[in-house]
């Protein structure tokens, strides 16, 4: 059995999963206070389906903390900044183009050293071991800790930031370094930003972690935690405390693979609505599609593999801008109404009509148009069918816009609503030929964390002319295969989704960057031991 | 004119444009010309007009591949090593700077240059797009000479090309940046006041500013960024036709190096439109054709952008899935006379097809 989490900025949803039965499910407010949300949530799952924790295999957690961080620029902490590639690099130095209040919360402390790799192999500098050295010393002592290491070509070859980080290490043995060949993929200015971001939330990443930890601990979970990554796949959480920022996006990933799971389809539009927005995201072979543009994360340009959502700002607790007055109309003049954009948010449950407040809500028209049912109907205000009906079919008709942008064919499109609101998007809603709604859609993303898969994904640049296109390909295949079963991937269920070769122009010869995507279902373990990686997670904080 | 801060991002985005796929991704040219930009008193740019006879000019960019230049980044020395030389060379000073294309990243450099040296930037180029090869210029259609011509790297290396053969020496820079890790700095075609006013496509960076400031302009109005594309593209005169040939998505893609260049097909199927679009490229989009039936050819421009954002998608970038419009426009007249074609129409490229105007075979689109 296996537990689903997602901790959302509104909500924590759980579900325990018995192989492709739901066994329980729960959507509870998120806590301040992280392990006690957590704790809570899983317990409810538990008490429904009567389970005990003893029998819970693995538990998988999507958590937007991360996310919210680097956005709101809270809890970040100071990064030392070393990149190892000069001469080459020094006119484009780290941090060019952060948004200045970013960088005052991270620092500016670079160290741009000699080191790094041309593009067919030989170095571009020696190492300096002794400027590495002088630069870790000189960060212990200002009390920096988290470190981002960067060199040139590092997805090819990262073994001089591994060198790197072991001389750190051995001058300040307290520092938490991040190296760029496990973050990103080339264009380091991209790969370089986000390994900043990773060391930037080092502390927190540690935080967090622990806390998950802690709530399974209470609970007595003796099962490994996942965490979600932003292509849909899972890490360990001990990996996820090394790498936080992997996981950034993750939630709209997770819901759009939950709603591939609950309904079975593998090719649809999924509208995931929440309170403040619908996330719209195309699921094509049970995958989201991925965004083809660069990602910016709290203002900062990084090449993540990102899912491509667009968000309406068009939730639940969407508030409803009209006059009062004009709720008995016979007719609303062009202009009178207004949907939102602005939400009520996580005060839906206080503020909204059918909960007693004085806000009217898109789900507040969703009860009165009887196409929802939950708070008390008789607390809606008196409203004429005709204006209800203006209000509905102009919230149909902005869910529709969204939709119609995000179609990759022409005609209608199966749709799979999802999400706590999900009852916003109609049966009949213009772009539609059928709207899927399968049972647990509210929480399709804590069920999306639940089946997620662990993934990986390599790239390197072959000369074809050296190694054989085939003996290459089958090369990365294989270094894929081991790092998912080192994961704790099931070698049977190993399967490459994509490969992508980009042949690079100027170069002599065959030459080509190959990125290759695998992935593999978890092996639920056997026995009640917890596997070998749990025991890392208790020895790491 | 002054060149304004906000105005390199707007370049970046016409740059784009104007490379027809090809020139590499302009983003990190953007950063360096804005970190240039904070450490110099701003950027200056004249007009070709405007530019003394007897002044030497120097055009330059980079040489080499896309894929490299987002990993290899440049020292900062490179450009001004190499333009020291070059007045070594000529025994005077120089009195500005162009870029050698317009189109990609290249269009962009030039400024960081000016910037190092303290000569402004004249407003015109040796392409008016991008090409994949150096003697694809407007200076060598024209008879000038490549030489001399130095290449250097972020190593500090420089070597001097000396060579009256300008398919010569193309094949040495070309050798050269391979050496120097994939990527170089390159000045060539050095030239006089008189002699760009002969042979330059005049204007092509101010267009390239213009081009993105009105779709900057129209997204923040929430209007159609490809309809004031294309009129921004249509204003100056420069490229005189501009349409949206088709709006689709990428359903195939082939790619492989042929000759040390990307060499491919993307097809791209109807979503607005009826049919399908498939497009080669050699570095840059070469041919368009639409069920079969011609649409464009170089060297008219031939842009795949994010039909979305109307963002330029690069060759190399190019991916299954993505959601496209496909855009042409009439290159400027100085490529399309009989012996330009020679060099740059479809015929170089290989096709046995003569070039016919993009206006000629799409008389009633719109955008």
């Amino acid at each position: 059995m296996r537990i689903g989490v997602d901790v959302g900025g509104t909500n924590t949803d759980a579900v325990l999963i018995d192989g492709a039965r739901i066994l329980a499910s729960t959507k509870q407010p998120t806590s301040s206070d992280v392990r006690t949300g957590v704790a809570g949530a899983i317990a409810a799952v538990l008490a429904q389906a009567g389970v005990a924790s003893q029998a819970v295999r693995s538990v998988m957690i999507g958590t937007t903390h991360f996310t919210n961080a680097l956005v709101e620029r809270n809890s970040l902490d100071r990064v030392g900044i070393i990149r190892l590639a000069s001469p080459s690099g020094e006119a484009l130095p780290p941090l060019t183009g952060w948004p200045e209040a970013l960088v005052e919360r991270i620092g500016r402390r670079l160290f741009l050293l000699p080191g790094g790799y041309e593009v067919d192999g030989r170095e571009i500098s020696p190492l300096d071991e002794a400027a590495v050295r002088a630069a870790a010393r000189a960060l212990r002592e200002e009390g920096v800790t988290s470190i981002a290491v960067s060199s040139a070509f590092a997805p090819m070859n990262g073994a001089m930031e591994e060198r790197a980080a072991e001389l750190i290490l051995s001058e300040h043995p307290e520092a938490r370094i991040s190296s760029s060949h496990a973050i990103g993929r080339l264009g380091i200015i991209e790969r370089e930003n986000g390994t900043i971001l990773n060391a930037a939330l080092s502390t927190l990443a540690r935080q967090v972690m622990a806390s998950f930890v802690e709530a399974l601990v209470d609970l007595g979970v003796r099962a490994p935690l996942y965490i979600s990554q932003n292509d849909g796949t899972l890490t360990s959480s001990d990996s996820a405390a090394r790498y936080p920022v992997m996981t950034i996006g993750s939630g709209p990933t997770n819901s759009m693979r939950g709603a591939a799971f609950l309904t079975g389809l593998q090719n649809a539009i999924v509208m995931d609505v929440g309170g403040t927005t619908c996330d719209i995201g195309v699921l094509a072979k049970g995958f989201p599609r991925e965004s083809s543009i660069a990602v910016d994360i709290g203002g900062v340009r990084t090449n993540f593999r990102m899912p491509d959502i667009l968000a309406i700002g068009l939730g639940g607790g969407t508030r409803i801008h009209l006059d009062p007055a004009l709720y008995t109309a016979d007719r609303l003049d062009e202009g009178a109404l207004r949907i939102g954009p602005d939400s009520t948010g996580y005060r839906i449950t206080s503020e909204s009509r059918v909960f007693g407040g004085d806000t009217l809500t898109a789900s507040d028209v969703a009860v009165g148009s009887g196409y929802a049912s939950f708070g008390d109907p008789l607390a809606l205000p008196e409203m004429s069918d005709a204006v209800r009906r203006t209000i509905w079919s102009q919230m149909q008709a902005v869910l529709a816009n969204g939709l119609d942008v995000m179609k990759t064919a022409p005609g209608d499109a199966t749709i799979i609503a999802v999400g706590g609101g999900h009852f916003l998007v109609a049966d009949d809603m213009p772009g539609a030929s059928t709207v899927v709604r399968p049972p647990h859609a509210e929480v399709a993303n804590a069920v999306g964390a639940a089946i997620a898969q662990v993934g990986v994904q390599l790239e390197q640049i072959v000369d074809y002319d050296h190694a054989p296109r085939d003996e290459a390909l089958a090369r990365l295949r294989g270094e894929a295969k081991a790092a998912l079963i080192e994961a704790g991937g099931a070698p049977s269920s190993f399967e490459v989704v994509d490969v992508d070769e980009i042949f690079l122009s100027y170069l002599p010869g065959r030459s080509a960057q190959v990125r290759l995507k695998a992935v593999c279902d978890l092996e639920e373990a056997a026995g009640g031991e917890a596997p070998a990686a749990m025991a890392d997670i208790h020895h790491a904080y | 004119m002054r060149i304004e801060r906000s105005a390199l991002p707007d370049l970046a985005f016409g740059a784009a444009f104007l490379g027809s796929g090809g020139g590499g991704d302009p983003y990190y040219s953007l950063l360096l010309a804005e970190a240039a930009f904070e450490r110099s008193d701003g950027f200056e740019l004249v007009s070709l007009d405007d530019v003394a006879d007897d002044a030497l000019l120097a055009p330059c960019g980079w040489v080499g591949a896309p894929t490299v230049s987002v990993e290899k980044l440049p020292n900062g020395r490179e450009a001004v090593d190499g333009l020291r030389r070059l007045e070594t060379l000529m025994g005077r000073r120089i009195d500005a700077v162009l870029p050698i294309e317009i189109g990609g990243s290249n269009g962009l450099a030039p400024f960081i240059a000016a910037a190092e040296m303290g000569v402004p930037v004249v407003d015109c180029d040796g392409m008016g797009r991008a090409f994949p090869e150096s003697q694809m210029a407007i200076f060598n259609i024209r008879g000038l000479s490549a030489c001399p011509s130095v290449v250097t790297a972020a190593c500090g290396a420089l070597s001097v090309i000396e060579t009256d053969d300008n398919n010569k020496h193309e094949r040495i820079a070309r050798a050269l940046s391979v050496a120097l890790g994939g990527i170089a700095h390159m000045v060539e075609y050095p030239l006089s006041g008189a002699q760009a006013k002969a042979t330059a496509i005049p204007g092509s960076i101010s267009t390239a500013i213009a081009i993105g400031k009105a779709v900057r302009e129209a997204r923040a109005a929430q209007g159609d960024p490809f309809e004031a594309l294309a009129a921004a593209v249509e204003a100056t005169g420069l490229y005189p036709h501009c349409r949206v040939l088709f709006d689709g998505k990428i359903v195939d893609l082939e790619r492989e190096t042929r000759g040390g260049f990307s060499v491919g097909k993307v097809t791209v199927e109807g979503l607005k439109s009826p049919g399908h679009m498939t497009i080669e490229f050699q570095n840059e989009n070469l041919v368009a054709w639409h069920d079969g039936v011609l649409r464009a050819m170089v060297p008219d421009l031939i842009t795949i952008m994010d039909s979305e954002t109307a963002d330029t998608i690069t060759t190399e970038r190019l991916k299954y899935g993505q959601r496209v419009k496909v855009v042409a426009a009439a290159a400027p007249a100085q490529l399309r006379d009989a012996v330009a074609l020679s060099f740059v129409g479809p015929e170089a490229f290989g096709y046995e097809t003569s070039f016919i105007p993009v206006e000629h075979l799409n008389p009633e689109t719109r955008s």
